[in-house]
């Protein structure tokens, strides 16, 4: 049951032109930035939007062909869609909402029962908390069983607290399900921790597509790194004889990296790459940079230390050993292997 | 209050409720799903039918009056052939029925429209995700989240409808258990009985004050209740 998608549709600043396939049980992230057309791709695949060219398909049954003149309407396409904010219906209970998609005889008692709802069947949507709005969507989105899911930002509107295990818990049911899912989130530690492939979508096109290990592992270019979460520096790289590459940084300072490259770069280091340290020390790594402690944020066991314009992630330990506070003077230090170069545009 | 015993109060209250009764159930049949339509639109044909629905509500009364007669009257543009079906409309309880739909229509549907269009757009895009046919999304999720702002409406074109003045006299005549409406009364008993006139007055003070009351309590129950749309207007808005 593969989801087929290729259309393109002139957006407001560019065009929207997307190529996706998405096997049975396989779910595909779209992130990127907002207005990149990751939500008009959902909204393609579900006919509330009619692209100018294009084919949808679902295991062979064609939904939406423009050259063939097929354009199924919503009603007629079997998908389950999670809207952003759930668009639950405000003058219906929450049984009344899950059983308004479900054919004839439809198990509504028990997907109730499946998405702990069942003692909330009588409640009005605005006494649910984020969670169970969530919960809600996903039993109303199933019980019409669809053959492809589709899921608009389904952990951005709730609080950081419930985040974590609703996401865990999503990823059980997608698991469970097996169907064609496209996720769309602009967090890519979400789409890390759903998606078994991830598209990154800038201006309407899918600039790289991989797992999550690949775009973290070879950004092809500045903003995919940015976005898994990489520190970015701009600079001019050259070839040294030494078999590294020279990268003079806009701000004059210099950069060794083992990656090959020339011209206009952007250095690219993951946060957990770098190591902090009160004095330059003598290691393995080539790259060492003092700078100013600008912001702290705990994460669990580990720290998130932004020194300038480097990101460092250290266990909350050595944070405590350091003792380190904002407007401290550090030194952040990473190796040349660590060093990765992508052009800029 | 024993004004209100003379046959021609009584028979004033009854021609009022009986046409007004008829208008407002052409309003609701007819208006309701325009409004929508008109909702749920961004066609150039949408701005030219608000203008035609809009048109009623500048346009003079009289002016309406006359109107309604060069159409449907006997020397009319429409007039020959609904003669020929044996029906004369000016002078009738019809033509009462007629000025007030054509004067207090507007009231209702731009309500209506500005009610239609405060839902949340994605609330009947998840209901056609869901296996609901535009059929189904108008009658399950549209006309119970506008519910408040068409009850509304309804109120205010009721309103409008029982004050009818103007297009009503010139179109239908104040003619005593025919065509003679509460408004027609009061100006009629002005010269004849004024206390009679008083007290008609007085009941459509109590009319109006009771309809501006229950627009108020539909609006309050509507946003303190069910739904986190911001209530449409109860004044019209612009659309």
């Amino acid at each position: 049951m593969a989801l087929r998608i290729d259309f393109s549709h002139p957006l407001r600043a560019y065009d929207a032109r997307v190529e996706l396939t998405v096997e049975r049980g396989e779910t595909v992230a779209l992130v990127g930035p907002s207005g990149a057309g990751k939500t008009t791709t959902l909204r393609v695949v579900a006919g509330l939007m009619r692209p100018h060219r294009g084919v949808v398909t679902v295991d062979g049954t064609t939904w939406f062909d423009s050259a063939a003149g097929i354009d199924l309407p919503p009603e007629q396409r079997r998908v389950g869609y999670l809207f952003q904010e759930y668009a639950l219906f405000p003058h219906l209970d929450v049984s009344q909402n899950v059983r308004f998609g479900a054919p004839r005889g439809a198990p509504v008692a028990e997907l109730l029962e499946r998405f702990r709802i069942s003692a909330l069947a009588g409640a009005r949507v605005r006494e649910l908390s984020g969670g169970e709005r969530q919960r809600v969507a996903l039993a109303r989105a199933l019980a019409r069983r669809p053959e492809t899911l589709l899921l608009d930002e389904p952990l951005s509107a709730l609080d950081a607290h419930t985040k974590a295990s609703v996401r865990s818990e999503l990823h059980q049911l997608l698991r469970e399900l097996g169907l064609p899912t496209i996720l769309v989130t602009h967090d890519f530690e979400d789409a890390a921790a759903l998606a078994d492939r991830i598209g990154v979508l800038v201006d309407g096109c899918v600039v790289q597509e991989g797992t999550a290990a690949d775009l973290v592992s070879r950004p092809l270019d500045a903003f995919v790194a940015s976005l898994t979460g990489a520190s970015l520096l701009h600079g001019t790289a050259r070839a040294n004889g030494s078999g590294l590459t020279e990268v003079v940084l806009d701000d004059g300072r210099t950069a060794w990296s083992t990656h090959t490259a020339s011209g206009r770069v952007g250095l690219v280091i993951y946060p957990w790459e770098v190591t902090l340290g009160r004095e330059v020390t003598d290691d393995s790594s080539m790259n060492h940079f003092a700078g100013v402690v600008t912001s702290i944020v705990p994460v669990g066991n580990r720290a998130r230390v932004r020194v300038g314009d480097i990101v460092a992630e250290i266990a909350a330990v050595s944070l405590d050993r350091l003792g380190l506070r904002e407007g401290d003077t550090i030194v952040t230090s990473f190796k040349a292997t660590a060093a990765r170069l992508v052009p800029l545009a | 209050m024993s004004a209100l015993g003379t046959e021609a109060a009584k028979d004033a209250l009854i021609v009022t409720l009986k046409t007004n009764a008829v208008s407002m159930a052409l309003i609701l049949v007819f208006g309701t799903p325009a409004a929508y339509w008109i909702a749920t639109r961004t066609s150039r044909l949408r701005d030219a039918v608000v203008t035609l629905v809009e048109l009623p509500l500048v346009l003079p009364p009289a002016v309406a009056g006359i109107g309604l007669l060069a159409a449907f009257g006997r020397l009319g543009l429409l007039g020959g052939t609904i003669e020929a079906l044996g029906i004369d409309i000016a002078f009738t309880q019809i033509a009462v029925v007629l000025a007030v739909t054509f004067v207090a229509s507007p009231f209702y549907v731009r309500t209506a429209v500005a009610a239609f269009e405060a839902i949340d757009p994605t609330l009947p895009a998840a209901a056609r995700t869901l296996g609901a046919g535009p059929g189904r999304v108008f009658a399950r999720v549209a006309l119970p989240l506008a519910a408040g702002g068409l009850g509304a409406g309804a109120a205010l074109a009721f309103a409008r409808g029982i004050g009818e003045f103007g297009a009503t006299i010139m179109f239908a005549g104040s003619l005593q258990g025919t065509t003679q409406t509460l408004s027609l009364a009061i100006y009629e008993q002005f010269d004849l009985d004024f206390d009679v006139a008083l007290a008609i007055s007085a009941v459509l003070v109590v009319i109006s004050g009771a309809v501006l009351l229950s627009v108020k309590l539909l609006t309050r129950w509507r946003s303190g209740s069910t739904s986190p749309i911001p209530f449409a207007p109860t004044t019209p808005a612009s659309s």
